[in-house]
Order: C-alpha cells, then structure tokens, then sequence
C-alpha cells in the first residue's frame, strides 16, 4: 500500500486530501508546514509527497529542496499545490527539485487522477 | 467515486474564521512606516488559505472576492506596494465583509451582494492605480491553451530527449509512455547513442532519447499536457503526420492505424462548479459554536487523574470486600484519598472548559480603534491579564456587556482632546482592560481616565423618571448605581454608538444571570472603574445553608450581605402591608421564607429566628429563617429540565445526606412575597403584633 505525505497548513485541505486519498486505498501521512513534514518523512518511508506551497516555519518550495537532499527521496514523486495564478512558483518548484504540480482548486478526481500518474 | 465535501464545511469555517481574525490583528499591529515582511506574509497566507479552500469547496463569491484581497497583499509582500492607511483600512472593511459572507454560507443564507460588490470595486480600483509596480494582474482563469485544440484523427510525431538529470525530480518517462497509451496507440523507438560506456555511466542520469509515433484522435494540446511537467527539463518535439505521408528516415514497424482502444478523456482544467452549501442548517453562525480546542497537556492531565481514582477504587474495594473492624483505619485513608483524587477530578475538569479571556479582549483593539475614530477622539487601549482563564459559556456571554462598557467608556467618559487638554490632562485618552483572579472569581476591569461619572446629571434624570425622591439623599455609590436602572440614560443625544438608555440595565442583567456583580467607582474630572466580578463557572455555586423548619435551602453566597439577629426594636411596619428591618440607616423588608413557600418553621416570632440580608436588583432584602447552617460549595442542578420552572428557586442540589435542596433566586422569591396575599393579610397580623410589643 503506498504511502502519500500531504502537507497544508489548512486543516480543512488536509482533511478532504486525507479523505479522498484514504478512500482509493493509500495510506496519509498529514503534516501541518514543511517543518512537521521533513521530520515525518525522516521518520518512515514515503512513496509520493504532496505539499502545499504557502505554509509557515517552512514553505512548501524550501521543503522539496531539503527532501531532496535525504538519499531516501531523491527520485520520489514530489508534487506541489499551486493556484493559476503563480506560474513563477512552477518554475521556482521544478528548480528546487519537484516532479510536478496540481492546480488548486481541485476536486477529488483530479487529485486521484493526478495521484494515479505518478505512482500509477 | 463521488465524495461529499460538505463534511469538511464546518472544519473550514471554523479555520477561516480564525484566519480573519489573524488577519485583522496582523493588519492593525502593521507599522505604516516599516512594515516587516514577515507579518504581511502571514496576512498573506491567511489569505490565500482562505481562497484555496473557498475554491475547492465551490464558494466562488467568496474565493473571488479573498483572491482581489490575496492580490493586493502579494503585492505587499514582494515590496511592489507601498503599505498605506488607505490599503489597511479598505482591507480591514474587505475583512468586515468576509466575516459576514461566511457565516451565510454557513447559515445557508444569502450573501450581501451590494456590499461585496462595492468593496470588490474598491479593491480593484486600488490595484489598477494604487502605487503598485506593474505586476501581472491576475485574475482567475481556466487553463488557456495556447496551442491547436482541433481533434481528428492522425499520427502525432513525438521525439522526447529528457535531460540528464530528469529523474532528479522524481519524473521517470515510463510514466509519460503510460499516459501516451491512453491517448492512442503508441510506438517508439529508442535512441541509446548517448550512453556512455558501462564505467561512465551514472545509473542516476538519463542518456536516453525516444522517437514515437501516436496514432490518435486526440490534439495537440492534450499531447503537450502529459509532458506538462517535465516540459523544462527535456527537448521535445511534437507533429502531426497525415495518414498517407511518412516523413520519418529510420527503419520501424508498420503503423497499423487501428482504432484507438481505451481513449480516456483527459481531464481539462474547468473551474470548479460552484457547490455553495444552501442547505438550511440549525447551526447559530457566529461565535457560538458547540467545540473547544483543549490542549493535550490538559487531557493527559485528566487522564492520570482517572487513573489515580481507578487504583483508589480498587483499594476501596479490596478493604469492603471481608471487611473487619481493624480495617476501619484504612477505610478511612481510603476514603481521604478518594476525596482528594475526586477534588483534583473536578478542578481539572473544570479546567477544561477554561480558554484565556484573550478570545474576548481580541475584539477590543479593532473596535477602540474605530469608535476612536469615529467620534474624534484620541485613545490608547491597554489590556492586562489576557491569559486569565474562564469558562468558555461564560466569557461568551460576557462578550456583549463588555462591548456595552467599553463603549460608555470611549463616547461618555472619556473627553474630546481640546477638552482634555483645556482640563491639563494628556490629550490621549487611557482604557485599560484587566483581569485577572481572586478567590473563586475573576474580576474584569475597564478603566478610564476620562470625566468620570456625573452626579448631578445622574441625580436630576432619576428625579425625572421618579426613581428618587425630590429630596432624597444618596450616598455616591447609589448615585452611580442609578445608572443600571433600566431605560436610564442621561446622553444628551442617542448617538448610534450608545445612549440608547438599554445598554446598562441588560448589562447588569447579564452579569447577575451569570451569577457575578459590577461595581462603580468614579471620581469627576478623574476617571471611572468598572468592575465585573464573576465566578469561574456557571455549574457550581458557593452556596450558604439555611433552615426553615424541616426544610433546608441555599442561598447563593455571592448574594449575601451579611446575617443577624433580629432586634425587635428594629421591625416596624409600612401601610400594615410589608414588614420593614432598619437595617443601620436604611429600611429593607422582611421575607418570610415560610410564608413564601407555605412551610411549617420552628417560630413565626421574629426575635427567634435570623435574617438573612441578601441583595436582589440592587435592592436590600432580609430572608427571614430559622437557622443558618453550614457555607459549601454545591452542584447546579436545573429544576426546569428535571421538574419545571417554580417561581423563587433557580435550581437544585443534593446535599451531603442525599436530601435536595432547592437553591434560592432572589430577584424570583421578591416578586413572589410581594404577590402572595396571604403572606401580606398574614403579616398584617403579625406586625400589628409586634408594632405593640
């Protein structure tokens, strides 16, 4: 069973996430900022990285960078969650390492759709 | 698979909610001059959280409307624009608006559509010509595509060289292949030219290029969706072959155009419709909703707790169990242990339903703020003790009343500038706001430095309404307790912020239902102290026992003035209707419990029993008993929900013994021995009798 690592500083994103992910069968590790995240993915093994940019402590951005750092996670499926209207943040994402990004807002079948690519 | 996203509403409410409030303070706290990224970047998440999650649950009114603030605060933190009075104030409004857009949605209602609207305008209008550099507005919109969106069948020519280090970012072409397949049918062929020698070789770079032919219905723009992320970190190449020509040089398979297999739609980026949740719910929007945050100190805290109670229980149970004399002692310890784990029980529970009265001072800053400008003046607010806790019903209920006092303060007492100055005082009006505990209680204070309460206008108003007698003298302390009487109000003009004249008296009567008091102390010219008192929880009152014949009863303590014994020189009578005490100067008048209730007391005699004075509506009354027994803490128990409301008791406990008591409400036994015609033609009797004795 695969597991996922959603991070959003917005419990109520976690939440519906969570859910949904937890209802195709995927196992979710929530964490609340990038801080709370790395810590998690240190402590257990984590197959897809699914993280919201804006977060205090540590963004979203810096904390793809730091993953990629841990010999663990260099070629994990890292995905960030973008709005429309920060394209400059796409490009700053892939810079610091992150596979691809899911524009919010979203809903449940495009989050699995999205999911499904990457660990198929 | 279809989810029901409403489930996930009240947990963003709830967050968004407390979002606004960061923002609001986040907002005030900005200094102009020097606005520190940091802070606007944390009002800018708020934001942006805020959006997000109106997206995703399909509240487009308010994700648009957030996105316009989310605009300008991105513009703020990037130091493109300039912080100013004007930004924060409009924004301040926007956040005004939000507050009330969301508890719509909540409640299912509809939104104000003007006021969005207008303010939306504003908002806009700043960015266009505000003194933003020129960023990129962007408003939200579905994915555009730039490129052909024509479907028809054809034969796409793909070449895909991923660079070295595509797999660095967690991307693998297998995956891309995949997605190709659903498109259409795929071949490809590989290109390994670049592959260095085994030694050379790095197992973690890519050195592989593909050439591939999709036959497929699809466009062009879907093709380039699947490279969508990997777009900068490979060349890539896509055309389109008609059927018949092949411009292709190396040697590969026949294309067999067969008919496309599984041809999965792939998603386009539509906006989401918009959900907005217009169920009716019997939710209150606003302030009272029925959760608490408690931290997990506080559980684990309780948990111990019971812990300790379980191994007390058990050791109980183990001495009952074969009991003999000898084991009296340790039944005994046993039972002091009990007594001390339940003890610690209650004050943790208790414990629980605490927050700090900061959740309601936080609204302070934001209202001083506005009113103090709205009237003119120049105020300073300055808050004390705002982790002192309370009981979240409470600190609810207390919310309004204190929003009443503050306003007093800030229109009534405290004076225009050039008045303040012409008096030699510092042109900045002080409030300060403190708390903190004592004894049992909490005592919340506002304090101001401004004109203080005014006697005579005070005195001259409630000789008009009849409250006081043309040529009766107060002591100060009841001249500034006039003020609660209901519908006083000595304003000379109703302002909208108050002056109403029904301020004072609901406030008072919110403090008493919650079992507390206020007292003034007000000094002309110097300022005025107003102080709530109240107890920290609303389940268990300190109570004083008292007889009357086989009956035991309570009186809350909190009510109580004092306790005497009657002197029968002191009694008189008033029109031979009512039964007076003088009490020192002044004259209250005598209930006699027995009679109220109909009961059977030790003596009807006067100088046998004790009085009881207790205070009701700032009134004196002496509760005539038969004995006053011991002073303890008792368990609230409603009549109302166990039996049904009966006019003079505000509830029930059971005592010690197992009896129940009924606990006494003043304001209700008062109407009811001036309403009881027995106790009255009785009484006349009695008095006549004592008036000769």
């Amino acid at each position: 069973m695969a597991s996922i690592l959603a991070v959003d500083d917005s419990a109520s994103m976690r939440q519906m996430v969570a859910f949904t992910l937890k209802g195709a069968g995927y196992e979710v590790i929530e964490a609340v900022d990038g801080v709370d995240a790395l810590n998690k993915a240190k402590g257990k093994s984590i197959n897809v990285v699914l993280t919201d940019v804006n977060m205090p402590n540590m963004d979203g951005i810096t904390l793809i960078k730091e993953l990629r750092k841990l010999p663990n996670y260099k070629f994990t499926p890292m995905l960030m969650l973008t709005t429309e209207s920060s394209m400059d943040k796409k490009s700053e994402g892939k810079s610091a390492g992150a596979t691809g990004w899911l524009v919010k807002p979203f809903n449940p079948d495009q989050l699995l759709g999205t999911i499904k690519k990457v660990i198929g | 698979m279809s989810i029901d996203m409403s489930q996930f509403h009240q947990v963003f409410f709830e967050e968004s909610f407390e979002g606004l409030d960061i923002m609001e303070t986040g907002l005030m706290d900005l200094d102009l001059g020097a606005a520190n990224d940091e802070e606007i970047n944390t009002i800018f998440r708020a934001a942006h959280s805020i959006k997000g999650g109106a997206g995703t649950f399909g509240f487009t009114d308010i994700s648009s409307f957030t996105h316009v603030m989310e605009t300008l605060l991105d513009e703020m933190r990037d130091g493109c624009r300039e912080v100013t009075r004007e930004a924060v104030d409009l924004l301040l409004a926007s956040i005004d608006c939000l507050r009330e857009m969301l508890s719509a949605v909540d409640a299912g209602d509809e939104i104000d559509q003007v006021r969005k609207d207008s303010l939306q305008k504003d908002l806009e209008s700043l960015l266009a010509n505000g003194s933003g550099d020129s960023k990129p507005q962007s408003v939200q919109q579905t994915v555009e595509s730039s490129k052909d969106e024509t479907t028809s069948q054809g034969i796409w020519k793909i070449t895909f060289a991923p660079h070295p280090n595509l797999f660095k970012t967690g991307n693998d072409p297998v995956r891309i292949f995949r997605e190709l397949k659903t498109l259409g049918v795929l071949t490809s062929i590989v290109d390994i030219s670049k592959l260095p020698s085994y030694f050379e070789l790095d197992p973690e770079e890519s050195y592989l290029t593909w050439e591939m032919k999709l036959d497929s219905e699809c466009s062009e723009a879907e093709i380039d969706e699947v490279f969508a992320w990997v777009d900068e970190e490979c060349e890539l190449t896509i055309s389109k072959l008609t059927e018949q020509v092949i411009i292709d040089d190396s040697p590969e398979e026949e294309i067999t155009v067969v008919a496309t297999e599984e041809k999965t739609e792939i998603e386009k980026q539509d906006s989401v419709k918009p959900v907005v949740a217009r169920k009716k719910t019997n939710k209150k929007a606003g302030s009272e909703n029925s959760s608490i945050r408690v931290g997990i100190d506080k559980i684990d805290a309780l948990i111990n707790m019971v812990g300790e109670l379980v191994i007390t229980q058990s050791m109980l149970s183990q001495i009952s169990e074969n009991f003999v004399e000898s084991d009296l002692e340790k039944l005994r310890d046993g039972i002091d242990e009990l007594e001390r784990n339940t003890r610690e029980l209650q004050e943790n529970v208790m414990q629980i339903r605490m927050l700090p009265i900061s959740f309601s001072f936080n609204r302070f800053p934001r209202l001083v703020r506005d009113m103090a400008s709205k009237l003119g003046k120049n105020i300073e607010l300055k808050m004390s003790g705002e982790q002192t806790e309370l009981d979240k019903t409470v600190m609810e209920k207390i919310g309004d009343p204190l929003v009443h006092l503050v306003r007093n303060s800030l229109d009534h007492g405290i004076e225009m500038p050039d008045v303040r100055k012409a008096a030699g005082k510092p042109e900045v009006g002080t409030l300060q706001l403190n708390a903190y505990h004592e004894g049992g209680n909490i005592v919340i204070e506002i304090v101001d430095d401004g004109a203080g309460l005014n006697k005579e206008r005070i005195l001259s108003k409630a000789r008009e309404n009849g409250l006081v007698g043309e040529d009766e003298i107060l002591p100060d302390e009841k001249i500034h307790e006039l003020i609660f009487a209901p519908g006083f109000s000595t304003a000379a003009e109703v302002s909208d912020v108050s002056g109403r004249g029904v301020s004072m008296d609901v406030v008072m009567r919110n403090i008493r239902d919650l079992g507390g008091v206020v007292e003034i102390k007000s000094e002309e010219g110097k300022g005025s102290t107003f102080t709530i008192r109240l107890p920290l929880t609303l389940a268990i009152l300190d109570g004083q026992l008292i007889r009357v014949g086989d009956h035991v009863y309570i009186i809350p303590l909190v009510s109580i003035v004092e306790s005497l014994q009657v002197e029968s020189e002191n009694c008189n009578s008033l029109a031979g209707k009512a039964e007076l005490y003088k009490l020192r100067e002044e004259y209250i008048s005598i209930i006699r419990l027995h009679k109220a209730f109909n009961i059977t007391p030790d003596s009807t005699e006067l100088t046998k029993g004790l009085l009881v004075v207790a205070e009701s509506e700032g009134q004196k009354v002496g509760i005539f008993v038969d004995d006053l027994l011991a002073q303890q803490q008792v368990v609230i128990k409603s009549l109302e929900t166990n039996y049904q409301k009966v006019d003079g008791i505000s509830g029930a406990t059971i005592l010690g013994d197992g009896t129940v008591a009924m606990i006494l409400d003043m304001t209700g036994l008062v109407h009811l021995s001036r309403n009881n015609p027995v106790a009255i033609s009785n009484s006349q009797s009695l008095i006549t009798e004592e008036a000769v004795a």
